[in-house]
Order: structure tokens, then C-alpha cells, then sequence
């Protein structure tokens, strides 16, 4: 048994799964209060990485900032959150808002439409080339040093930032909705919209924080991300559907089943990468196949997730 | 003793109301019956390589005439089943590889065209039902989320096929190349003639086109094409008037990817090779688009849509064309958006003005700024240099002012009256900076940035397409 | 003679909630029976119990002597059991004609070959369709003739749209007719027009007829036997004057103390 493997891909698994928790979260509070599959988040992920590139040149670049790097990748982060949020909200009021009793395939539409008008809107503005963070030269390569040793194995304090980042994140937002007076509003409207409407809840504002919520943290998903990769624009396509398919493993509308869906596909998906193909010896390529099979069969077993409720109607 | 309706009073009131929403234009279209205008449309088709040598014309009608099929199937699927098949692009790659594989090179098979197609027919038919079989215990949004992972082992079979278990069958990301061409009954078509596209093709599409459009179209006058319609307004009602919505739901979407599936070896048929990148979500959405802009339900707004919508996106790519396209669209969003008319050339004339007044203090800023044409071009060319700011190097600005021009037409269809006329002036003048600067320099892009911005803002205001009927529905 | 309709020991369970508890009930040909109950006794459970949209977690129902448990919805009314819903559910965009149309899907045969093909046995069967849809919308006098055929569903009155569902039920050539509350909402004339036109259905159209209302006007005047459920249990059973009359109906609908002060 390979240790030093098997301690990688459970890192492996961290790292992708807090990823996708983020955006998954995002995908799970917008369905579970409009009932619409938001396919325009993977976008808006994508628009985070490149604000946060902004950021970095804005102030200097990676090797050589005019201020503390890490400074800098706090703003990056904050620059793409409050970008993404803005941005969330305004596809919300526009986009969406005029269709709420529209038939449900307008608004899904309307979506691919946004979808659409936002990858090629950035390629327009600023190329279809790869860009890079350059993380690996940002503080003389330090990131890339282990920061924390177990045996021969080390993890780098780049995933170490972007797990602790990403919990950190989670933990805020499952406060905010499981403490405060809003986020008791938005339970209570993606129960039942027009009953909350009917108990004085502002739906309009309730809808609207939730595209701020879901932008924020998609944003800073796409700031996390993109450390580790390139930023191009149609980087958000590959982790958008995997973390829209963890929204739905974990149950669609549950913000802890989002939670539980991201980090268990992301641990499918580390396991499948490194096993999987050596014991099958299928090309890596192939594993999406095995993955997506897999998902089918669970979609047809427990369609609902594995924290969702099962849609009950009268009739 | 019992009150019926009233002759005369009621029954005119009646058929009033039916008319009321429809635009006079299509009013009269709809007393065109439907063999007479599917004969004008294959008869206006059929004219064109007759008319016109050009090849690349002919080239784009026939792939209007392949996007026209792909439509009117996803049609089946999404207008008369009801149901969202997100995978539908991968019945259509299913079909070109399909035809790839039996007429080519490859495995050194030559099968005839017809042949294949027939195949094509019965695998996409047989596929879609294995596809469509979650439809029993999934309802709308989940199947939707399957039929796209469907998609994704699609691509992933077929970029990966290069190395399936030692065989290579799909070729990968380099695909199958040296496609045999189409052959009718022996007689090969050859895809060109001199380098000149064979317009023989268009009429091998349109035949295709008009047996699938008349087959979907007697299926849907039948008592099958009724229990359809009834399966989209209440699924639970249908069910309990006894019919069987899950084979209903099944028949549709095989239907629809065995038109995606046929059509499919049709494209390759023409095309050198068949790649993975092709079957792309970028194609899935545009396909989506045309359906939906034409008006769901309706084979001839699937037809419409597709004409519509690929025309423009062929015209987008010329960078001549694409120009008077813009600036076309922009004076209809015009009319369409200021009332009363009148307005319109006030607010033209506020903008011309404005825009020498910034050019002005533009260049007397910096001379760098503005650009200004050489003496012998065009007038139009002149005019948009006086008049638009077309700095040397744009730079940050272009972000600027794009980002600044979606805020000013957000800002435009929010406030009415007075202050909409008075954003327009900035607004138009700013479009017409973020074309000439951003847009018009890469039109490949910019028509799918266009595409999508048409896209929402007909899903905004028409929902139901544009020759859509609008529906009553039950929330 | 044997029923028509047989429910035995049935019960429907919802996770911890009992909609419907061991009940046995029976409809034999050619009557016309009464449900009544308060809100939440089971009523509708009962209906879609017998139509197959659910599927009793204990018991049995029998039609024409065959078990229809676990039967799919458009198979039981193939077998001959149609309904109304409590809340219409219209085919709205479809014309009046088409709605009644469209329901003679389950004992039609045309398929998808002869359909485009358009075969003279297929082009006969959509005459006969068609025909059968008018002759059924008939049945309601001039209220859904003419050029009320080509209208929209959307377009018709409330009351019109009651109707509409009853004809479009009947499309299906059913023995057994389940009626939801076919009375709801409807003012004391045309209250009265529907009850004689339910017997009308049993009298010239021979349909065996199971009946929810809350209205006692309709029901005392169309039932030979009236059933009252209450909690999903069956209370009382009999004419209508013994089950209105029977404590245990008075005290669920008007609570306990009831028979008291009358």
C-alpha cells in the first residue's frame, strides 16, 4: 500500500471537494428558493479568477508586488467576492427576476443566454489565451513548501490555504443561515415562496441575498482556484458541472448536502484519478466516464440527494 | 331552458379575444396551411443553388438546412414531450461518428449512404430510448441534469476513443478523417466540384429535411401527437384519461434523437471528418436558441428559428456585413423601445451631436485618441471615424466602457419616460465605441456574445419565442 | 351479484400518517354512490387509491372482479374507471374539442406507422374520434356545442369547465365514474343542473357513478346509498336519511355535543 498515494489523494480530495463546495453552495440556495438550475454560475466562478488576475496585475504581479503578497491575495479575494456578488445580483434582477412566473423553461434559458454572453464577453475583452496567477513564484515559491509534514508525506500551504480558506467560508455562511433573521427568511421562502411572502418576508430581498451569497463565494472559489490553475474563459464549464452535480448528489436546495456533495465527489473523483485507472487501466481520460456512470445510476436510485426530501405533490 | 352561448354576442367575443395577441402579420400567416408553406419554404430552398454559383451561399444553405433539422427534433423532445434533453448534441455526434466509422477509411468499410442513414435512424432511435428510460422515475429537472451527464460520457468516449481497451475506434481528439461522400443509390456526390461546394448537396438536405418535417408532422396530427399535447399541459391528467405518459414521454425523445441521430450522418456525409470538438455546448445552446426564439411547439418556428438564427450568426462573421448588422439592430431596438416614435429622431440627432462633441474634446486632448481615416476610404468608414472615438491603443478602456455600456442599457430599460431618452444618447453613442473598438475586431466571438444577449432579452420580454403562441399555464 | 367496484381492508399510509384505514367498500353496477366526510377524511385519498395513482400500503381493490392493485393510472382506466379532479385540470390550451379528444387515446389504436402513413383504418379511427368527442360534449345541451368546440379550454366559464372534464371523462368510455366534487363552486342553479345531470349520466348514459360532495342538496338527491368517512375510516353506511341522521356523522362534522343540543 502506498502511502504517500493514498495520503495525496485524500489532499487531492480536500482540495477539489472544498472547491466544489463553494460553488455548489451557490447552485443549491439559488435552486432551492427559484427552483432554477443557475447554469450561468459557472460563469460567474470564471469572473472571479479573472478579477482577482486584475487585482494581482493592478499591484505588480506575482513575483514583485508593491505590497505584501498575501495582502494581495486577501484583496484578490475580496475584490472577486464583492465582484461576483455584484454580478450575481445584477443577472438576478435582469435575467431572472422578470420571469419568476414565466413558463420553467424561460428562465433556464434565459440562463445558457447569460451562460453564454458571459464566457464569450470575457474572451472578447481579454483573449481566449491562458493566464496564470504565477502562484508558484509568489512569495519566492513559499506556497509551494510543505506546511505540515506526516512521515515522508507533505502538504503544501497552498492547499493548506485553500481548505482552511474554503471551511472558513462554509462555517460563515452555514451561520448566517442557520442564526440570523435572513437567513431564516431564505429557509423559510424555498419551502414555500408565496407562504413566506404571505408572513411578510421581501422576497425580492431574500432572493437577491441569496445571489449575493452564492456570487460571493463562488467568486472566491474562483480567486482559490485559480492558484492552482489557468484562467481562461471557459474554465468554469468542467468544475461548474461537477460542483452542479455535487449540489445534486448532496441533495439540491440543502446547503449541507451541498457541503457533503463537494467533498464527496471530490473524493470520487481523486479516487477514480489515481485507482481506479491503475486497477481497470483505463486512460485517465476515461475516468469522467466511470464517474458520470456512476452518478446516473445513483440520479435513478435517489434522485433527491442523499440530504434532499423527496418532492411530494398533491394532487 | 338552458342558457347557451348567445349566437352572434358570445361567439364573437369569442374569437375576438384568440386574436388579440397575435400580430396581424401572423395572423394572416397562420391561414397559410401548413403543407402550403412547408411547399413555399422547399420550393424557395430548392431556387437558391439554381439562382447562385457561389458555393459558399450554397454551403451555408445547406448547413442552414442541417441546424433547420436538428431544431424541428429538439422540438419533439422539448415542444410536444415536454421534456429538457440537455444531451441532445450527443445524438447527433452518435450519428456523424456512425457514419464515420461504416463510410470511411477507417476500418476500411464503404457502406452505402442510405444504408448508414437507415442505421442511424434505428440506433439513435434505440439510443434515445435507453436514454429516455430515466424519464420514468426522474421528473423534469433531474432527467435534465442526467441527459447531461449522458453528454458528458459522450464526449468522453468519443475524445478518449482513440485508446478503448487497445482499439481505436473514434480517433480521439483528432477524430475520423476521409469521410466517403454521400451516395444516392450508388451514384456518389462529391463534396466539390473544381474547389466549388456541389450544390447537389442542398438538395440531398432538403430532400432529408421535407421526409423528416412531413413524418413529424403527420405523427403530431394523429391521436399520438394529441396525447402529447395533453402530456405537456397536465402530465397526471393525461396519465388518467388513460393515456401512457411514461411511453409517450419515451416516444418523443426517441423521435427526437433519431432525427438528431439521422441528421448526423447527413453532416458528416458532407464534412472531411467528424471531430469531438464539433458537438459542442456552444452547438448544443445554439440549437436551444433557435428552438426557443422561434417559439417552442411549432415545427415551423423551429424552421424560423433556425433560418434566423444562423443566417445571423453567418452574416456576423464577415466583418462588412457584420457592421450594417449591428447598427441595424441597434436602430430596431430602438424603435422597439422608445415611444412614441417620433422620439426616435431626437434621440438620433442628440446622439450624432454628442458624439462629434466627445470626438472634439477627444482629440484635442490627445491626438492619439482618435483615429482618422485614410482619404480614399468609404463615406461610412469616414463617418464613423469623425464621429466615433477609436483611440490607437484602447486598452483598459475597453473593458471600461463595455462593462460601462451594459450598465448604461440595464440602466435604459429601468427608467422611463424622459430619462430613458436621455440615457439612450449616451448609451447608443457608447455601443456604437464598444463595436467599432471591441466587437468588430473579433466577430467570432462577438456573435455569440450577441447570441446571448438576444437570447436573454427575448426570454425576458417574449417568453414564449417569437412566433410562439402565449400559453396559459397552471403554476 | 357481484360489485363492481370492491375495495378490501384497504389503507393508505403516508410515512407515520394514515390517510386511509382498513377500509371496505363497494359500488355495484349502476348505482350512484355518495362520499362525504370533512375536510381531510380521506375522500380523494379514496379516489386516487382506485385510479392507481397511489397504491395501498395494505388491502386490495377489485374491478370486475380482477385486482387492479398496482396497476398504472392509464391501465385502470383502460379497464373502464374514469374521474374529475377536485381541481380541474384542463388540457387549457387545447380546444374544448381536442380535450374530449384526447381522452379516447386508451381505447384507440392507431400508432406511429400508420399515423404517418395515414391509413384508411387510421383516418376512420380519428372520424370516429372525433365524432365520439362531439356526441359526448352534446350530453350538456348547447352550453359546449358549436363554436365553443374550437375554443380554448381557458376561454370557458367555471362552470362550462366542470363540465368539460365530465365529458372529457366519459371520453374514455368508462364503466365506473369517479366525480370531485362536481358541484364545487357552483351556484344554486347550476347546482341543480348538475344534479340532474348526473342522474342523466346513469340514466341515458349507463355509467356507474362514486360521487365526493360536501353540497347534501346534490347528494341527497342523486344517491341510492350514501358512505361518510371520517380520519380514513368508514362512520356510517346506509340511505341518505339514516347516514345523515347517524350520530357519529353529526359529531364529525359538528363536533361532540352536537347531538346534544339537537
Amino acid at each position: 500500500m502506498d502511502y504517500d498515494q493514498f495520503f495525496q489523494t485524500i489532499v487531492n480530495s480536500a482540495t477539489l471537494g472544498s472547491t466544489y463546495a463553494l460553488i455548489a453552495l451557490g447552485y443549491t440556495m439559488v435552486y432551492g428558493i427559484l427552483k432554477l438550475l443557475n447554469f450561468a454560475h459557472g460563469d460567474v466562478f470564471m469572473v472571479g479568477a479573472y478579477v482577482g488576475f486584475g487585482v494581482l496585475t493592478l499591484f505588480g504581479g506575482a513575483i514583485d508586488p508593491s505590497i505584501s503578497i498575501w495582502l494581495v491575495l486577501l484583496l484578490m479575494a475580496l475584490a472577486a467576492m464583492a465582484a461576483c456578488a455584484v454580478l450575481g445580483v445584477v443577472i438576478e434582477r435582469f435575467a431572472y427576476r422578470p420571469l419568476r412566473d414565466a413558463p420553467r423553461i424561460a428562465p433556464l434559458i434565459s440562463a445558457l443566454g447569460v451562460s453564454f454572453f458571459l464566457s464569450y464577453s470575457v474572451q472578447l475583452l481579454f483573449g481566449a489565451e491562458h493566464r496564470t496567477y504565477d502562484s508558484f513564484n509568489m512569495a519566492g515559491g513559499k506556497l509551494y513548501e510543505p506546511a505540515v509534514t506526516i512521515g515522508s508525506f507533505s502538504i503544501s500551504w497552498l492547499r493548506v490555504i485553500g481548505i482552511v480558506a474554503a471551511l472558513v467560508l462554509m462555517l460563515l455562511l452555514w451561520l448566517l443561515v442557520a442564526r440570523t433573521r435572513i437567513g431564516k427568511a431564505m429557509r423559510a421562502t424555498s419551502i414555500d415562496r408565496d407562504a413566506a411572502a404571505m408572513m411578510g418576508i421581501d422576497i425580492d430581498r431574500v432572493i437577491m441575498f441569496a445571489f449575493v451569497l452564492s456570487g460571493a463565494l463562488a467568486g472566491a472559489a474562483g480567486v482559490l482556484f485559480a492558484l492552482r490553475t489557468d484562467v481562461y474563459p471557459q474554465m468554469g464549464f468542467t468544475p461548474g458541472l461537477f460542483a452542479f452535480t455535487a449540489a445534486v448528489i448532496g441533495g439540491i436546495g440543502s446547503i449541507p448536502g451541498a457541503m457533503l456533495g463537494g467533498f464527496l465527489l471530490g473524493t470520487v473523483e481523486a479516487l477514480t484519478v489515481t485507482y481506479l485507472t491503475q486497477w481497470i487501466g483505463i486512460p485517465v481520460g476515461l475516468s469522467n466516464l466511470v464517474i458520470f456512470s456512476l452518478l446516473i445510476v445513483f440520479m435513478l436510485v435517489r434522485p433527491q440527494g442523499i440530504l434532499g426530501r423527496p418532492d411530494i405533490k398533491k394532487v | 331552458m338552458t342558457e347557451g352561448p348567445r349566437i352572434g354576442q358570445d361567439e364573437w367575443v369569442a374569437r375576438s379575444a384568440e386574436n388579440i395577441g397575435r400580430h396581424p402579420l401572423l395572423r394572416a400567416a397562420d391561414r397559410v396551411p401548413g403543407w402550403a408553406r412547408l411547399l413555399l419554404f422547399v420550393v424557395a430552398v430548392a431556387l437558391i443553388p439554381l439562382i447562385t454559383d457561389d458555393g459558399y451561399i450554397n454551403a451555408v444553405v445547406f448547413d442552414t438546412l442541417i441546424f433547420c433539422l436538428l431544431a424541428v427534433g429538439l422540438n419533439v423532445v422539448v415542444g410536444w414531450g415536454g421534456l429538457l434533453d440537455l444531451g441532445y448534441i450527443a445524438f447527433f455526434g452518435v450519428g456523424a461518428y456512425t457514419y464515420a466509422i461504416l463510410s470511411s477509411e477507417k476500418f476500411d468499410l464503404h457502406l452505402s449512404s442510405l444504408v448508414v442513414m437507415a442505421i442511424c435512424v434505428i440506433l439513435g432511435a434505440l439510443l434515445g430510448l435507453l436514454v429516455g428510460l430515466p424519464s420514468w422515475r426522474l421528473s423534469g429537472d433531474y432527467l435534465a441534469i442526467v441527459t447531461l451527464f449522458v453528454y458528458q460520457i459522450f464526449i468522453s468516449i468519443v475524445t478518449n476513443g482513440h485508446d478503448l481497451f487497445g482499439v481505436d475506434l473514434t480517433g480521439g481528439v483528432n477524430g475520423i478523417a476521409n469521410l466517403d461522400p454521400f451516395d444516392l443509390f450508388g451514384i456518389e456526390i462529391v463534396v466539390s466540384k473544381d474547389g466549388i461546394f456541389n450544390s447537389n448537396y442542398v438538395y440531398v438536405a432538403l430532400g432529408v429535411f421535407l421526409v423528416v418535417f412531413t413524418a413529424l408532422y403527420l405523427v403530431n396530427h394523429s391521436r399520438i401527437g394529441r396525447a402529447w399535447r395533453a402530456l405537456r399541459e397536465d402530465t397526471l391528467a393525461a396519465e388518467l384519461m388513460g393515456m401512457p405518459t411514461d411511453w409517450l414521454k419515451l416516444l418523443a425523445f426517441a423521435f427526437g434523437a433519431a432525427v438528431a441521430s439521422l441528421t448526423g450522418s447527413l453532416f458528416a456525409s458532407l464534412k472531411v471528418g467528424v471531430f469531438p470538438e464539433t458537438f459542442s455546448l456552444t452547438l448544443l445552446i445554439t440549437v436551444y436558441a433557435m428552438l426557443i426564439l422561434g417559439g417552442v411547439g411549432s415545427q415551423t418556428g423551429a424552421v424560423v428559428g433556425a433560418v434566423v438564427v444562423y443566417v445571423f450568426l453567418e452574416a456576423l462573421r464577415d466583418p462588412d456585413v457584420s457592421g450594417w448588422v449591428f447598427y441595424l439592430a441597434a436602430l430596431v431596438a430602438l424603435v422597439l423601445v422608445v415611444r412614441p416614435r417620433r422620439m426616435i429622431a431626437v434621440v438620433l440627432a442628440a446622439t450624432a451631436v454628442f458624439g462629434f462633441v466627445v470626438h472634439a474634446i477627444a482629440g484635442a486632448i490627445d491626438p492619439d485618441w482618435t483615429t482618422s481615416a485614410p482619404p480614399d476610404a468609404d463615406a461610412v468608414t469616414r463617418f464613423l471615424d469623425a464621429w466615433v472615438v477609436i483611440p490607437q491603443t484602447p486598452g483598459d478602456a475597453k473593458t471600461i466602457a463595455y462593462i460601462g455600456l451594459i450598465a448604461l442599457i440595464l440602466l435604459a430599460t429601468t427608467v422611463k419616460g424622459i430619462w430613458r431618452w436621455a440615457v439612450l444618447v449616451p448609451t447608443l453613442y457608447l455601443a456604437a465605441f464598444v463595436w467599432e473598438n471591441v466587437m468588430s475586431q473579433q466577430p467570432d466571438v462577438t456573435r455569440f456574445v450577441l447570441l446571448g444577449a438576444l437570447l436573454v432579452g427575448v426570454m425576458v420580454t417574449r417568453p414564449s419565442g417569437i412566433l410562439g403562441e402565449r400559453r396559459v399555464e397552471v403554476v | 351479484m357481484a360489485a363492481l367496484l370492491e375495495l378490501r381492508g384497504v389503507s393508505m399510509a403516508f410515512g407515520g400518517l394514515t390517510c386511509v384505514d382498513r377500509l371496505d367498500l363497494h359500488v355495484d353496477e349502476g348505482e350512484i354512490v355518495s362520499v362525504i366526510g370533512p375536510n381531510g377524511a380521506g375522500k380523494t385519498t379514496l379516489f386516487n387509491l382506485v385510479t392507481g395513482v397511489y397504491e395501498p400500503t395494505e388491502g386490495d381493490i377489485v374491478f370486475e372482479g380482477e385486482s387492479i392493485k398496482g396497476l398504472s393510472p392509464h391501465k385502470i382506466t383502460q379497464r373502464g374507471i374514469a374521474r374529475t379532479f377536485q381541481m380541474l385540470r384542463l388540457f387549457l390550451n387545447m380546444s374544448v374539442r381536442e380535450n374530449v379528444m384526447a381522452a379516447a387515446f386508451g381505447h384507440t389504436k392507431a400508432g406511429v406507422l400508420r399515423s404517418m402513413l395515414r391509413t384508411p383504418g387510421m383516418r376512420r379511427e380519428e372520424r370516429e374520434i372525433r365524432e365520439l368527442a362531439e356526441k359526448r360534449l352534446a350530453f350538456f345541451g348547447d352550453r359546449l356545442m358549436g363554436y365553443r368546440w374550437d375554443q380554448p379550454a381557458y376561454s370557458l366559464s367555471y362552470a362550462n369547465r366542470r363540465r368539460l372534464e365530465i365529458a372529457r371523462a366519459t371520453a374514455t368510455n368508462p364503466r365506473l365514474l369517479l366525480l370531485d366534487e362536481p358541484a364545487a363552486g357552483m351556484n344554486p342553479k347550476e347546482t341543480q343542473e348538475i344534479t340532474e345531470l348526473i342522474a342523466q349520466l346513469r340514466t341515458e348514459g349507463g355509467y356507474t357513478i362514486l360521487v365526493i360532495e360536501h353540497d347534501m342538496h346534490v347528494v341527497e338527491g342523486i344517491s341510492d346509498r350514501v358512505v361518510a368517512l371520517d380520519h380514513g375510516v368508514k362512520i356510517a353506511e346506509g340511505t341518505f336519511e339514516q347516514v345523515a341522521t347517524n350520530p357519529r356523522v353529526v359529531e364529525a362534522y359538528l363536533g361532540t355535543g352536537a347531538m346534544e343540543r339537537k
